[in-house]
């Protein structure tokens, strides 16, 4: 089974959000999405600045198997994105919930935080695929 | 029915991914594709093919049954162990499968053909028999383990007796050898040298795990597709299939015209083919920038459509490359379009050939 950290959110497309203070998040995909989709070769990032709406596709994950979007878990304004992954797209496979990170978000909403699974709810989503 | 090949155990032993590939619980890596596509273009890495179909012709009529079964001519192989690449066309000049031929005597014959097709392949060469005097046997009493890349022979090596360290001295590529209870043969499917080897069933396990102990990396399927692909060969049922002409498959090379009184089957309907010149070609497709060009995808060129019949990110070259289907009019060198996720790219045509022993060849 898949390591789901207790601490985060997570949106059953498999992205997982990071509270980082002030109304900041950090956004990922869970390390059992990564490994579905295999070795990361591109990560299509979204642009800092860009207003994003929940469910918008938002960013790709090309792995060497296939192509795959994900979707913004939360809206609100792209604050910042993981240039490392130009070079190193394979930290999404590493370190799913950590160096291999994608972007963060200015919250528009807070209370948005509230609609998304926490780890129980992520695991028997997953489950349930 | 799933079946599972004599290595099975090891895979699961090794931490293996198993996927269902045509009805063969296989490995599609053991952790990281890409590491052990790396693995094979620069030490040694190695794959259990134990699922591919061995079958032995013999008899007095082997020679001529294999004459009108398959488009090259086994006539042409004189030394004893030489292997010959071709493929077995329906009568309407469609591959029904390619297959590899190595040459013991003209009494006997080994083939290895792919295990998606075995059913049909085998039901097809047995029709085909008919008014020949040859047995055709099938051999699953035996395991299959691909050795390939730079180091492969030398950490083999390790691992052979006298004897068989004599049997294989020198061979030159694409030949096999009976060597104990080894048939070690110069062949593979990921443009590297080294062997592939048949083994014994209840060897078989024993083998893979000295192989693991020289240091020879476990590889999956995933890792065996982008091999093939970067050396620009031909994988059965994407790059052709029954309905594709050899002519149109990258496979002309693979044709013995002469002798013309040579009548394998087929040959009617590719010389009106080729008289015609109009069957489109396989050619390959390289794409610098971000994004993966995958099979199925529209190529859109000044002479017509197009489509990708493979496509991949090449570890090796750091982008995506591919091989496609397109107007025989398309020149090497041309640069035509891919329709790729909702966008049109630019993509360069280049010969089906990518990477060869761990070098870019274009």
């Amino acid at each position: 089974m898949s390591n789901i950290p207790s601490e985060l959110k997570y949106a059953t497309s498999h992205e997982w959000v990071r509270q980082e203070g002030n109304g900041v998040v950090t956004v990922g995909i869970t390390e059992h999405a990564q490994d579905l989709l295999g070795d990361m070769v591109f990560v299509e990032l979204p642009d800092v600045d860009d207003e994003i709406s929940t469910g918008d596709d938002v960013a790709v994950a090309e792995s060497v198997k296939a192509a795959s979007d994900i979707y913004a878990p939360i809206s609100g304004k792209v604050i910042e994105v993981n240039e490392d992954l130009e070079d190193s797209p394979e930290l999404v496979n590493s370190d799913a919930f950590g160096a291999g990170w994608l972007f963060k978000v200015q919250l528009a909403d807070e209370a948005e935080l509230d609609a998304l699974l926490d780890a129980e709810g992520y695991e028997n989503s997953i489950d349930e695929d | 029915m799933t079946n599972k090949t004599v290595l099975h155990a090891k895979h699961i032993e090794a931490g293996a991914k198993l996927v269902d590939f045509h009805g063969w619980e296989m490995p599609i890596n053991y952790g990281s594709q890409i590491e052990e596509h790396h693995a094979v273009r620069t030490d040694a890495g190695m794959f259990d093919v134990s699922h591919m179909t061995i079958v032995d012709i013999k008899g007095s009529d082997a020679k001529a049954y294999l004459r009108r079964l398959v488009i090259n001519d086994v006539a042409k192989l004189e030394v004893a162990g030489k292997a010959l690449y071709t493929g077995m066309l329906n009568n309407e000049g469609g591959v029904i499968d390619d297959l590899i031929i190595y040459f013991f005597t003209e009494t006997y014959y080994r083939l290895v053909v792919n295990s998606a097709t075995r059913v049909k392949d085998l039901a097809w060469m047995n029709e085909q028999a008919s008014g020949f005097d040859i047995t055709i046997t099938e051999r699953p009493e035996f395991g299959m383990i691909a050795v390939q890349g730079p180091q492969a022979k030398a950490k083999v090596a390790t691992l052979l007796t006298l004897e068989q360290t004599q049997a294989v001295e020198g061979m030159k590529p694409f030949f096999g050898v009976q060597a104990g209870d080894l048939f070690i043969a110069t062949t593979g499917y990921t443009g590297e040298n080294g062997y592939e080897i048949v083994v014994p069933e209840d060897q078989a396990a024993d083998l893979w795990q000295k192989l693991l102990d020289a240091g020879v990396a476990p590889c999956g399927l995933g890792a065996r597709d982008t091999l093939r692909l970067e050396a620009g060969m031909n994988l059965y049922g994407l790059d052709m299939d029954e309905t594709v002409s050899p002519l149109a498959a990258n496979m002309a090379w693979t044709i013995s015209w002469e002798p013309t009184d040579r009548d394998f089957i087929g040959r009617e309907v590719l010389t009106a083919q080729k008289a015609a010149g109009d069957q489109p070609k396989l050619v390959g497709l390289v794409f610098e920038e971000k994004g993966v060009l995958r099979t199925g995808l529209k190529v859109i060129t000044p002479f017509g459509e197009g489509i990708i019949t493979s496509g991949t990110f090449s570890p090796t070259l750091g982008h995506s490359i591919a091989m496609a289907r397109v107007p025989r009019s398309v020149s090497l060198g041309d640069t035509v379009e891919v329709e790729m996720r909702k966008k049109l790219v630019n993509v360069k045509v280049i010969k089906a050939s990518f990477v060869r022993n761990g070098k870019k060849v274009f």
